[in-house]
């Protein structure tokens, strides 16, 4: 071999090996600067550096411009009232501009805000879900302690549990509230003469004298998986009405679905309704069963009522056929609602602009922010604002929720109570309500995935 | 002291080479062993041995996984290696339109999977389905294609040995055009028919080939995911989790050292499966 190529051939392994070592040399530099903050909390230098500068900048010279970046799920609804807010806010704020960035729903948006703040590059703001999702977030490490920002004055009580974490306040909540329960077809009842059920075997009832007439009696969409779950979670109110402890003992491994007669009987309603869904129930999608329901094709479709705005935007002229119902117990003096409350909307720690992040979130938080998401997204249940009150053209089904609320009648869903809810729940779930497994062994079943969730956040006594 | 140096350098060359593999490949195979006996969660991890494992086989559709994954593995594979052979031999006679129906069923091979699985499962549903109004049409009630517990697997299998077949055959093309004409001179003169030349000539001197489709569509049959995944989701209930899936579960439920352990089981599953298989076929192998 002559020299020349020789001398190339090492050259261009140097090279390569040089090459080679410098990424990996990023990348662990990357990590590096990553896991400090959480290591050392707030001592993170690009923090210290960061926050000073831009503190006394928002004291001495507020009209410097300062641009903010949110990151909020790409939901369309969520987009469009992102939007208006954004808006509304850089218009009473000219010096702050934002920019908003869109990520997945679902289990891959989860990971995606994960991987963004453990790689140290999320956004200053973002919306996220609050309840057991935020939890899993490690947010003394990642996330801005909001407990003595005023604005927390303006938000409803019980809103505020579900975005803490060891006694401190994360998060301002985005949105309204919504419950779980049963959408109905008015004009199915009116044509059988039903009356809103207030018990559980008189829905049962119902369903029976449906299907007798020869209606789908209840809409089943199994093929979007999740939505098999409602008649298990909207059974919480009547969970936590025989047994105000149970989300406590539940987190605490002290009591199980499977030995709780009260919780088991969730999953014992589902099993009851099998026989009563559409051939089609396991092809059906989550869309396709709006639909059904919207066309008087079911009389009962099971659902969250944050449903509302797509059923809005899909059949303005249905809205007024379709009415709401909590899931009922089994006794006619304990009926109420289990809530689901809005998603939160969280400051990065690490943020370079503090100040704006907050006023910001202040704004979301505030009746003025709420005014202006009301306008372009109708609401699925009462805002967790306090002041802040449903528009005059809320449609009829949400506002057949306020009763609820008004005496006082509504819980939270198990999920905001407690950071554990098994992953496998929507496949069990599918399985009783195709009558496949019986409502006691999915409990047992049930009980198993839990247990996997808790050890994986640590909680003692699992 | 010249032939060390000669053998360092030498060896110079294969040291790039030597670097990607590691970097790319056995860091990151370590590095999962590593973490499949931990609990960690993107922002820190703690070790907790083999308790991964333990969780893991404890997951109650692990035993419809493992019958899963064996049952789609083996009926895909089969599906392949016959339809492929046979396929084939038809586009390999004297046919006129061979090169365009070539091109029909090869393309499948290049649509994504994912756009096929979607595309299946609408045609595949029971009441608005095409397979189902055709099959209406003809007075016949057709099945609930993938919500059948019973049948859901197999729908699925169809639609990848359907996806799949295309390459099977390119692989017996190629085998097929390699065995010399000689051969089927010399039967010609003995008055061999083409039954014959089928089952003495081209079946046993396509081994290579068969080899090849066997190999290939096994280990992708025990690793197959985002067919199952785009179609079923597992479901309905657990009816069509594969190994595959229930890992993707863990991981999307946050239990990434468990999904971890799981793949580090799929790894050596695979492994202990295919190698001794692939091992058995080549020793059999003839040559032309």
């Amino acid at each position: 071999m002559s020299k020349p190529r020789k001398f190339l051939a090492v050259l261009s392994s140097v090279m390569l090996l040089t090459g080679l070592l410098a990424a990996c040399g990023g990348g662990s530099s990357d990590k590096e600067s990553s896991s400090s903050p959480s290591a050392s909390g707030s001592a993170s230098p690009s923090a210290s550096s960061a926050s000073p500068s831009a503190s006394a900048s928002a004291s001495s010279e507020p009209q410097e411009k300062v641009k903010l970046t949110l990151l909020v799920d790409n939901n369309q609804d969520t987009v469009v009232y992102s939007k208006a807010l954004v808006d509304a806010f850089q218009a009473k704020y000219p010096n702050i501009t934002i920019e908003t960035e869109t990520r997945p729903t679902g289990s891959e948006g989860d990971n995606f805000v994960k991987t963004r703040l453990s790689t140290g590059d999320m956004n200053d703001v973002f919306f996220y879900n609050s309840g057991s999702l935020m939890q899993a977030l490690n947010p003394e490490q990642n996330m801005m302690d909001l407990t003595n920002e005023p604005f927390q004055a303006n938000v409803i009580d019980s809103f505020k549990p579900t975005v803490s974490f060891n006694g401190k306040i994360y998060g301002a909540p985005v949105g309204s509230t919504m419950g779980g329960g049963w959408f109905y077809n008015k004009k199915i009842y009116a044509q059988l003469g039903l009356s809103v059920p207030k018990t559980w075997a008189e829905l049962m009832e119902n369903n029976k004298k449906i299907k007798a007439a020869g209606i789908t009696a209840m809409i089943g969409s199994y093929k979007d998986t999740w939505t098999s779950q409602l008649i298990v979670l909207a059974d919480y109110f009547n969970v936590q009405a025989q047994m105000p402890n149970f989300a406590a003992d539940y987190t605490g491994n002290k009591a199980k679905y499977a030995t709780t007669p009260a919780a088991l009987r969730g999953f014992q309603k589902l099993e009851e309704t099998v026989g009563y869904y559409n051939k089609d129930f396991l092809a059906t999608t989550y869309d396709a069963g709006l639909k059904m329901l919207a066309e008087g094709k079911g009389a009962h479709y099971p659902m969250l009522t944050f449903a509302v705005p797509a059923l809005v935007q899909n059949n303005p002229d249905k809205m007024d056929d379709i009415g709401f119902f909590a899931q009922p117990g089994d006794s006619a003096d304990q009926n109420g609602l289990t809530v689901w409350m809005p998603g939160g909307a969280y400051i990065y720690k690490n943020t370079e602009h503090p100040e704006e992040a907050k006023k910001f979130v202040e704004f979301v938080a505030s009746t003025e922010g709420v005014s202006v998401m009301s306008k372009v997204s109708k609401p699925s249940g009462p805002y967790a604002v306090k002041g802040a009150a449903l528009p005059d053209d809320t449609p009829q089904v949400v506002k057949d929720m306020l009763p609820y609320f008004d005496n006082n009648q509504t819980a939270p869903a198990l999920e905001f109570l407690s950071p554990v809810k098994g992953p496998s729940l929507e496949q069990i779930t599918v399985e009783v309500g195709s009558g496949k497994r019986k409502a006691a062994a999915a409990a047992e079943l049930y009980d198993q995935d839990v247990k996997k969730q808790a050890q994986q956040l640590g909680l003692s006594g699992w | 002291m010249s032939k060390v140096f000669k053998r360092i350098y030498t060896y110079n060359f294969l040291l790039p080479a030597a670097i990607v593999y590691t970097v790319v490949f056995i860091v990151p195979t370590v590095m999962s062993f590593f973490f499949s006996l931990t609990r960690w969660t993107l922002f820190d991890w703690t070790f907790i041995g083999l308790d991964n494992f333990k969780t893991f086989f404890q997951e109650p559709s692990l035993s419809i996984g493992f019958k899963n994954t064996l049952i789609y593995a083996a009926v895909t594979c089969a599906a392949k290696v016959v339809g492929g052979l046979l396929l084939g031999v038809f586009l390999t006679s004297k046919i006129r339109t061979k090169d365009y129906l070539r091109s029909v069923v090869f393309f499948p091979v290049l649509v994504s999977t994912i756009a096929v699985g979607i595309a299946f499962s609408m045609m595949m549903h029971p009441t608005t389905g095409l397979f189902n109004t055709a099959l209406a049409h003809l007075g016949i009630e057709g099945p609930d294609w993938l919500g059948d517990t019973k049948l859901a697997l197999l729908s699925v299998a169809a639609v990848d040995v359907w996806k799949g077949i295309g390459l099977a055959t390119v692989i017996y093309i190629a085998g097929i055009l390699a065995i010399p004409e000689e051969y089927s001179e010399a039967l010609q003169i003995d008055g061999g028919s083409s039954w014959h030349k089928f089952w003495n000539i081209t079946v046993p001197l396509s081994r290579p080939a068969t080899n090849a489709v066997i190999i290939l569509s096994f280990i992708g049959g025990l690793r197959s995911f985002d067919l199952i995944w785009a179609m079923t989701r597992g479901g309905p209930g657990f009816a069509t989790d594969v190994i595959a899936s229930i890992i993707y579960k863990q991981y999307q439920g946050g239990f990434y050292g468990l999904a971890t352990a799981g793949n580090v089981i799929l790894f050596l599953f695979v492994t202990a499966i295919v190698y001794p298989l692939s091992r058995y076929l080549t020793r059999n192998e003839v040559d032309l």
